[in-house]
């Protein structure tokens, strides 16, 4: 096979965002990095010099492949910022129309669209999940607004996580409320899976929203929707202050503000989600939430901090079919049962999900538990 | 100052660079019409030898007493033509640059614009030059000895080669002995010579040579003064035992019960309290460990002074301090090695068999722990080793350069297992070879034929967690070989890390020390990267070997050699010329107040506290004009830089 550089494709895939590329020396540590390359061959590398040259193969499935978990990123001895090269491929593919989007992405991202969530239910049913728990619309004067990802309102395994967060912003008496069907998916894996406009109307629509409702204080529960309105939305206007749950929970633990008093033995290993910990250095709360839970043994698995194991949700793959035995939920799930755990703990929706398909298909549902760090707080009080 | 004066223009085309975008000849015509200038032209090349010639000529024929000439940055010609006018007989500072290249014809696309512009930066020049006075060239007298700071190869190198022209050298060792790095090493590439071989006759030439003041176990306090006259204050560290009385027979190590880990062994193997770091030690003094010996932390044992023949264990020796006068420094204080525990993913320190560069030299080494055998934590032999490139070099994440030996003491590595361990297998994980010297890209063919698997990959993981019958008990070593476009698990027995050579722990101290600098990647910054390696912006002060930046033993050994004739010839001279052009304070007008004291950045000020005045060190002053700037009363005259010549070179741009 004989190939002749595309220097014009080249040049779209940098002005996509993929700049960067121009950097990498070829070296391959992101390929060794790569989770994907557990469970199946995804050569990083060999992508990255193709688009140098404006030649990768926009049909195949290395597109879509990256669930940017940062682990190849933070190794790049050159600084690539690899996950800008795999957002650029795709919304080369999107805009430009090489290649082909997967169905069930395109599926998501036209509900995300149309309703404002992956799930393509109704946009009016957004805040049912907190129906019966009397909890009041954000308005101005509110402190806090909590925003649960479009998982935790409309799924009901990580329903329940919200409901915990609910339950316990009420026990230490916080001003908050909550904001249903005016707001919409807060676009994170939707930027990130190349639908570049649609993240643009999602985040102007939900800034003026909380505009509108006077937010200034966020408290999200989950990690990706964390890091857009902490790092992208200020770019657009958004300018709140912005917390992960677990942040809040622990400062409230530090102060005095929330006391745990029931036992939990249990043993338990903490999963460090990709938007927490390497994207947004935080390692510490969860742990020290989870140790203040009397009777807790924390134990931690092989992987852990920065070398925490993707459970394979982020870059929209939360959405796309991922073949068994090619799941690396299913190697998470393993690794905590190796550890010798009972309880696999999260503080992520994408990651709650996919420990808890895991769990049910390599069969162990007796042998370990998943729970979202707001559960098993609720569970201490 | 005379009663006419008579400027000499040159306005110089420097071949296209300058008449590219600037019209010479319009500009030389405009500053015929300028006041005092008595002669203006063009010239092809003002650089060259008749272009100086042209102004001597000129001086004498024309009487001119003021010259300009207009064409590149002073930082390239200005001691060329300053050279050229006093050739002729004028003083030096009578001679002002004007920069109509870099500032003017190579910035500006439009002719027009760019030949105005060379008008006003002439005109500038012109101006100023009519106020310019004549300023002594200074000289001190230097001191004739020299400072060399670090006792390895380059230290070692620079010592003799200034001890062997005749003049006195104080050589400041850290360590208990000379020799550093290269006495830890094997072999050297791409020889394969035994580097302690040809490296300890050197060392016993330092130890014998009258004009070699050895401080051992000593560190550098303290340094003031500047060129030819520097002042340094050594602490040497107290060995409790008596240099004078020592007769080198090491009983007291051998009878010693106390151990600690060696540093010279990079602690693969342990050393005694009482110890000399190697056995060909210069000198071969014993040193005691008082962390470690027992009793300076209880007061019992004191087995060494009960074995002790000649009576030269002294518990109660006292550190001593030291004062020397030098003419210049010479800074070879060498490197640090990368410590790859940093690099989780490489189980450096979690697995045994994991090891750095340095622990492999002491393996390989006959005097090392293991008499130069190869070996595995638990001693057998291991059948396979990988060993992974670029660890801490090349790397954003720790240091962005290339530590330049690695890749040839990689391959040196292999050599050596292929030659120690028969049918062993050799992997080396690469991205580049980089073997540029004399020698070397043929020591890799060697190494080719000798059968080492080259990986292009840079190592992903080190793992202990085999997949498979063939990876029990292993470790493997996880990488994308690049060139297979494929993932590779290699099961090996040993791994060595290629680590990074990184600038010593306190570097930063050192540079305050000296009054040196140190560039981005924090080795010390010399003055030129190309045409002045061994010099620093700190006149009479050098720095050598990795102490600059990483390098092999050939290019270390010249550079030492280098600032040993740099040395050599400012202390053969007597005397050093230095900077005319410095700050003088008025005493009348200096009301005390000592801000200039404060803020000088090369300590030259200093306050006399009969006078109640500020005093500047005209040796010592580098002509910044911080104190003239900040000074409230005025009193601070820069010579050659005063307020009438500049304003007159502002008005010369302006009108």
């Amino acid at each position: 096979m004989v190939v002749t550089p595309s220097l014009e494709a080249a040049d779209i895939i940098k002005e996509e965002g993929g700049e960067i590329l121009k950097l990498c020396y070829q070296c391959g540590i992101c390929t060794s990095t790569c989770p994907w390359n557990l469970v199946r061959s995804f050569l990083v590398r060999q992508v990255i010099h193709q688009s140098q040259l404006g030649v990768p193969d926009f049909e195949a499935d290395e597109p879509w492949l990256c669930v940017t978990c940062k682990a190849c990123v933070d190794r790049c001895p050159r600084g690539v910022e690899i996950i800008d090269v795999w957002r650029a491929l795709r919304r080369v593919i999107v805009e430009v129309g090489v290649g082909r989007v997967p169905d069930s992405l395109r599926l998501a991202v036209k509900n995300i669209s149309g309703v404002g969530n992956p799930q393509g239910e109704e946009r009016e049913q957004r805040g049912d999940w907190a129906r019966d728990l009397g909890v009041k619309a954000h308005t101005k004067g509110t402190d806090l607004l909590y925003f649960p990802c479009c998982y935790n309102a409309y799924d009901p395994s990580p329903q329940r996580a919200a409901r915990a967060m609910v339950n316990i912003l009420k026990k230490v008496d916080a001003n908050f409320g909550i904001l249903g069907a005016e707001t919409s998916c807060c676009g994170e894996s939707v930027r990130k899976a190349g639908s570049e406009s649609l993240f643009q109307s999602l985040s102007q629509s939900n800034i003026s929203v909380f505009n509108e409702a006077g937010v200034t204080k966020i408290i999200t529960a989950s990690p990706h929707c964390y890091h857009t309105f902490k790092t992208e939305y200020p770019n657009l206007g958004g300018n709140f202050q912005v917390m992960h749950y677990v942040q809040y929970l622990a400062e409230l633990i530090k102060d005095g503000k929330l006391k745990l008093t029931k036992e939990l033995k249990k043993k338990i290993t903490y999963h460090d989600s990709c938007y927490l910990g390497r994207h947004n250095d935080i390692y510490d709360e969860p742990r020290e939430i989870l140790q203040s839970i009397p009777g807790v043994e924390l134990v931690e698995m092989r992987n852990y901090r920065e070398n925490s194991l993707c459970c394979g949700g982020g870059g929209g793959r939360i959405w796309e079919e991922t073949r068994k035995g090619e799941r690396f939920s299913d190697l998470r799930v393993e690794q905590a049962l190796e550890a010798g755990a009972n309880v696999l703990a999260a503080a992520c929706p994408y990651c709650m999900v996919n420990f808890e398909d895991s769990v049910l298909t390599i069969g162990d549902s007796d042998s370990i538990e998943v729970k979202d760090i707001a559960e098993l707080v609720q569970e201490a009080i | 100052m005379e009663d006419e004066v008579r400027i000499g223009v040159y306005i110089c085309h420097c071949g296209t660079n300058i008449t590219g975008t600037v019209n010479v000849e319009e500009v030389a015509e405009f500053v015929k019409g300028l006041p005092a200038v008595v002669m203006a032209k063009t010239y092809i090349y003002m650089c060259s030898d008749p272009g100086q010639n042209m102004i001597k000529e000129d001086i004498k024929q024309l009487e001119l007493n003021r010259v300009v000439v207009a064409s590149c940055s002073p930082g390239l010609h200005e001691h060329t033509f300053r050279q050229a006018v006093q050739d002729a007989g004028l003083n030096p500072y009578m001679f002002q640059m004007a920069n109509i290249r870099e500032h003017c014809s190579w910035v500006t696309e439009d002719p027009k614009l760019a030949t105005d512009k060379a008008k006003a930066l002439v005109s500038a020049a012109v101006r100023r030059v009519y106020h310019q006075q004549p300023l002594d060239v200074r000289e001190v007298p230097m001191t004739p000895s020299v400072l060399v700071v670090g006792g390895g190869i380059a230290g070692i190198q620079a010592s003799l080669e200034v001890a062997n022209a005749g003049y006195k050298v104080y050589l400041v060792e850290r360590d208990p002995s000379i020799g550093g790095h290269m006495a830890q090493f094997d072999k050297t590439f791409p020889t394969l010579d035994c580097a302690s071989c040809i490296f300890t006759p050197l060392l016993s030439a330092v130890g014998q040579n009258p004009n070699i003041e050895l401080m051992t176990y000593s560190e550098v306090e303290e340094v003031s003064g500047y060129i030819g006259n520097f002042k340094a204050k050594i602490k040497q560290k107290a060995r409790y035992v008596d240099e004078d009385k020592c007769n080198g027979c090491l009983v007291c190590v051998e009878k010693c019960p106390w151990k600690a880990s060696s540093e010279f062994d990079e602690g693969i193997a342990e050393r005694k309290a009482i110890y000399t770091p190697f056995a060909q030690a210069v000198p071969n003094v014993p040193v005691i460990d008082t962390e470690t010996c027992v009793y300076f932390s209880k007061g019992t044992c004191r087995a060494c002074e009960r074995f002790c023949d000649p009576k030269a264990i002294a518990f109660d020796q006292q550190d001593k301090e030291v004062e020397v006068d030098v003419g210049a420094i010479i800074i070879a204080t060498g490197y640090d090695a990368f410590d790859p525990s940093a690099i989780t993913q490489y189980g450096f320190g979690r697995y045994d068999n994991v090891i750095t560069a340095l622990q492999f030299e002491r393996l390989c080494n006959a005097s090392g722990p293991t008499s130069g055998k190869i070996t595995l934590k638990d001693g057998s032999e291991p059948k396979s080793v990988a060993i992974l490139h670029c660890v801490g070099s090349r790397d954003k994440n720790y240091h962005e350069y290339c530590s330049r030996v690695c890749c040839m003491y990689s391959l040196k590595y292999s050599h050596l297992i292929k030659e120690k361990i028969e049918n062993a297998e050799v992997y080396q994980f690469y991205i580049d070879m980089r073997c540029f010297g004399k020698g070397y890209e043929e020591f890799y063919e060697r190494l080719s034929n000798e059968g080492v698997k080259f990986i292009r990959g840079k190592a992903g993981e080190v793992t202990d967690l085999a997949i498979n019958e063939e990876e029990q008990g292993k470790l493997v070593v996880v990488a994308e070989d690049s060139l297979m476009s494929a993932m590779v698990r290699v099961p090996v027995d040993m791994v060595i890390l290629s680590t990074a050579l990184e600038p010593r722990a306190d570097a930063e101290v050192v540079a305050r020390m000296f009054n040196i600098s140190r560039s981005a990647d924090g080795f010390f910054l010399e003055r030129h990267p190309k045409l002045d390696p061994v010099a620093t912006a700190t006149g009479g002060t050098f720095v050598v070997g990795c102490a600059q930046g990483p390098k092999d033993i050939p290019d270390t050994v010249a550079q030492a050699s280098a600032a040993a004739a740099r040395a050599l010839a400012m202390i053969s001279q007597g005397k050093v010329e230095i900077e005319a052009a410095t700050a003088v304070i008025d005493e009348e007008l200096c009301s005390g107040c000592k801000i200039c004291n404060l803020l000088c950045p090369y300590s030259a000020i200093s306050f006399d506290e009969e006078k109640e005045v500020s005093v500047v060190n005209e040796a010592l002053c580098k002509a910044c004009g911080v104190c003239v700037a900040a000074c409230p009363s005025g009193a601070i005259t820069g010579k050659h830089f005063t307020t009438e010549q500049i304003m007159a070179e502002i008005e010369g741009v302006l009108v």
